[in-house]
């Protein structure tokens, strides 16, 4: 097909179109994280919001960057398709809420630039550009990557104001020793290798309940998985994702962590320190949902969300970090064209294979 | 199976989209008829098969109804003058089509007296043979309505022959826009109900079932109303959801039957014809009538009067929209047939056809256009494709000039209904790839057919050549032989002789 006949203005059916845009579709997506997003602010104050503003403007310019050096003629139209701004914001929440001001932006370079722009832009990229960027930190960074700070209502100290916040965000201090906290899965590994058991390690404040309502440390987007929860509900509910992604990754994650608990519950977190714990319920919602790095038929999906959760089980539980969500993705993500190529919906009229049906006996002409 | 269904129904089996239907206020109204224009041009080829052969000569006069072409060959169907008048002329006009190409017609000015042909009516049309009332329908120049415009005849003995057990009547209206056939369920249930009857009997089903669309409600009331003294005839009420009217989606709602990909509706025992068919196959079994009009849709924001009018076939468009006030606001495209599958035509001077369901005059609101983006892989055409189609990846394999990824996707399974299109948030203009390559499909296998054919007289040619030659040799070896033979004998028989003595 040349480009002529891609490029000429379509003359062949249908003349009507059902209003969906890509541009809908990510204001969409960004609406279901603002509650979460808003909550977070709340909880880890000044310095969080800045690092969330500094990681989408740092993603905006490098998309705009890339594009003018690829000579795209309509940058405009392409940088304010949504798509570079979820993937800064969807960065953002997965880094801890106090990271220096060049985290975003080595971020928002690795996520557009390698993640995405060099495959080819939207809808080329192999991996989510969020999560490459996310392992690219953590691999690299590993100590900022791993700063946790308690949620600011649950500390004695004062919230920075705003020039504290910038402080904070542009000159990487050391935080004060009362604001340093460790996530419920990095802390339980820690204790879990001292040879602390779950039932000693768990009591008072580090109850994985309080997950629901945030108030324990974390990334700056997964604190509250109960508002991240209802922006999943809502995708679901407008229809831009469908149910069997998340359910599969909170399959994976449930069931495995169920059987292990029930077995021995000093050593194996249970499901719903698993469930809230981490990225669970953002990454099952937002990142394994990502239309460009999953498979495009339902089985194909509930495959896809099955192996990410079992990696971040799997990775959670035996690996050397504490968390696997990124790490799972990213692998389930190079196993999408392999799902893809196995799972297809049966055609009308064809079997499984792709052979005709048999007519029926005693018919035909 | 019933398991299987239940584990459907849990994944999600959600073919087909669910378009703003915009068929009101069109539907509204009552059918209205078409003033006739003073001059009339009807293509030679407005179904599918050999285009009809004109029977007249330019000045004849003829009657309302009276032959003008013949139907040529097998599939074809005859032409019927739509009003008494003139042939004025026999010649290229401009086809109803996107190209805006010229293709052969009948012209014909209208002396507005508008006389019927005489003709003998049978007295008791449901006693006729099946064969018979068949070949009344081919008669007429009766072709599907719904925009197949495939010779019902054809498919009435078809129907006989392979033994169906059940005619499906297509009332289900799916296109947006369209409410022709919905307006002819409410104004002429009776005359359909009869046609039906009369399709029974020409393709030996016990039973008729009509899809109608559950949007429909007053179309629904109409038909069962009519229905009800003739058990036979069931009307089925089948979701709103396009496209329900597409023959397989239509099956397989009815009757629960999957017909196989390379099989035909006979093949699993049923057969389908539209609602405007069986009122066709009525008009011509019992008034005699011959297909020369049709009920066509108007609509469109830019319509003044929208409605459906009875329409004599090969009035201009231009005519048509003039006789109805004309046009408001700015038109963007005009669209004949539903926005779904309908053509854009380039002009209105073009005649309407046995095939033309509605004349869409579409405003910029309503026909948009937009920039191709990216794919973004969100998968919204694959939960829409009713055929079971990846359609994201086969416009993929197309873009990259492979036509053989894109068939082994399943490309000649697709039946372009648009949905993939219309869902698409990058506003990718998939259905105009698949076009696209299955024209390119249809020229290679054209070609391969002909290299065939050619392989084949080139090897036959060859084998008679050799077998010429081996002959030849054949006869020169035997001839040599027998001489040799002859020779031998010649120089042994003195040393026998000798022998012997």
């Amino acid at each position: 097909m040349n480009s002529a006949a891609i490029s000429a203005q379509p003359i062949a059916s249908p003349h009507a179109h059902g209003g969906n845009s890509v541009t809908r579709t990510m204001f969409r997506v960004q609406m279901a994280l603002v509650p979460a997003t808003f909550y977070g602010f709340w909880l880890f104050g000044w310095p969080s919001f800045f690092l969330w503003l500094l990681t989408i403007l740092s993603c905006l310019g490098f998309e705009a960057l890339s594009l003018k050096m690829m000579g795209v003629t309509r940058i405009k139209a392409t940088l304010f398709d949504g798509s570079a701004l979820l993937t800064g914001w969807l960065l953002a929440m997965a880094l801890p809420p106090w990271a220096p001001w060049w985290v975003a932006v080595v971020g928002g370079f690795i996520a557009i630039v390698i993640g995405k722009q060099v495959f080819g832009g939207v809808g080329q990229n192999v991996f989510n550009p969020a999560m490459v960027a996310r392992v690219a930190l953590l691999v690299s960074f590993p100590v900022p990557l791993t700063m946790w700070v308690s949620p600011l209502p649950l500390t004695p100290l004062a919230a920075p104001d705003f020039i504290d916040g910038l402080r904070i965000f542009l000159t990487s201090l050391p935080q004060p020793d009362a604001m340093a906290s460790a996530s419920l899965l990095g802390y339980t590994k820690t204790e879990l290798s001292r040879g602390i058991d779950l039932f000693h390690s768990l009591a008072g404040d580090h109850a994985p309940v309080l997950s629901w309502i945030g108030a324990r440390s974390g990334s700056f987007g997964e604190s509250a998985s109960l508002l991240i929860l209802a922006g999943g509900l809502y995708l679901i509910g407008v229809g831009i994702i469908s149910w069997h992604t998340p359910a599969a990754v909170l399959a994976g994650i449930a069931i495995p962590a169920a059987i292990s608990h029930s077995v021995d519950p000093a050593h194996y977190l249970s499901v719903s320190a698993h469930l809230l714990s981490g990225a669970a319920i953002l990454g099952a919602f937002f990142i394994a949902t990502d239309y460009v790095t999953s498979p495009n038929t339902t089985s194909g999906q509930i495959v896809f969300g099955l192996g990410i959760g079992l990696l971040t089980w799997i990775i959670r539980t035996w690996g050397g970090y504490p968390e696997g969500m990124a790490f799972a993705v990213l692998l389930m993500n190079a196993l999408t064209p392999v799902i893809d190529r196995f799972i297809k919906p049966r055609i009308l009229g064809r079997d499984r294979k792709g052979k005709p049906l048999d007519i029926p006996e005693g018919k035909g002409a | 199976m019933g398991f299987m269904n239940l584990f459907k129904t849990f994944l999600g089996n959600h073919w087909g989209v669910h378009p703003a239907d915009h068929k009101r206020p069109a539907s509204e109204q009552a059918i209205r008829r078409l003033p006739l224009a003073p001059r009339l041009h009807l293509m030679l080829s407005q179904h599918v098969g050999a285009p009809a052969r004109p029977v007249v000569l330019v000045g004849q006069k003829v009657l309302k109804g009276e032959l003008i072409a013949a139907a040529q060959g097998n599939i074809s169907a005859p032409l019927h003058a739509p009003t008494s008048g003139v042939i004025t002329a026999i010649g290229e006009v401009t086809a109803p089509h996107t190209s805006g190409l010229p293709a052969m017609a009948i012209s014909l000015d209208a002396d507005g007296e508008d006389r019927w042909l005489e003709v003998e009516l049978p007295a008791d049309p449901y006693a006729l043979a099946p064969t018979d009332i068949a070949a009344r329908v081919a008669a007429a120049g009766v072709v599907g309505l719904g925009g197949a415009t495939f010779p019902s005849s054809v498919k009435l003995n078809l129907g006989r022959r392979s033994s169906i057990d059940t005619l499906i009547v297509n009332g289900s209206e799916c296109e947006p826009y369209l409410s022709c056939d919905d307006r002819l369920m409410r104004d002429r249930a009776a005359d359909i109900v009869s046609g039906i009857r009369l399709m029974l009997i020409a393709t030996g089903a016990k039973v008729a079932k009509v899809g109608i669309e559950d949007n429909k409600p007053e179309a629904i009331a109409a038909m069962r109303e009519a229905a009800s003294r003739f058990g036979e005839v069931v009307v089925v009420v089948a979701p709103a959801r396009y496209p329900m009217g597409s023959d397989r989606q239509l099956i397989l709602e009815l009757s629960g039957r999957e017909v196989p990909s390379d099989a035909r509706a006979a093949d699993v025992g049923v057969i389908v014809h539209n609602v405007c068919t069986a009122y066709a196959v009525q008009q011509a079994v019992c008034l005699g009538r011959p297909l020369v009009s049709r009920l066509i849709t108007l609509n469109g924001n830019a319509t003044v009067m929208p409605g459906n009018y009875e329409v004599p076939l090969g009035t201009l468009v231009s005519d048509l929209i003039a006789f109805t006030g004309g046009t408001q606001g700015e038109i963007t495209k005009i669209v004949m047939g539903g926005p779904m599958m309908g053509t854009v035509l380039p002009q209105t001077r073009v005649p309407v056809v046995k095939g033309t369901s509605g004349i869409l005059l579409l405003d910029a609101n309503e026909a948009a256009a937009f920039e191709p983006e990216n794919c973004i892989r969100c998968g919204s055409c694959v939960k829409a494709c009713p055929m079971g189609l990846l359609p994201l990846e086969m416009s993929a394999h197309i873009r990259n000039d492979d036509l053989d990824g894109a068939v082994d996707l399943g490309l000649a399974d697709c039946i372009a209904c648009g949905c993939c299109a219309y869902v698409c948030p990058s506003h990718i203009p998939l259905v105009q790839y698949f076009y696209h390559a299955k024209g390119d499909l249809s020229a290679r296998q054209r070609d391969l057919l002909r290299s065939e054919s050619t392989k084949k007289l080139a090897l036959a040619r060859q084998e008679r050549l050799e077998r010429e030659a081996r002959e030849k040799a054949e006869a020169a070896a035997k001839r040599k032989a027998e001489r040799a033979a002859q020779q031998a004998a010649a120089s042994v028989e003195p040393k026998k002789t000798g022998e012997i003595a």
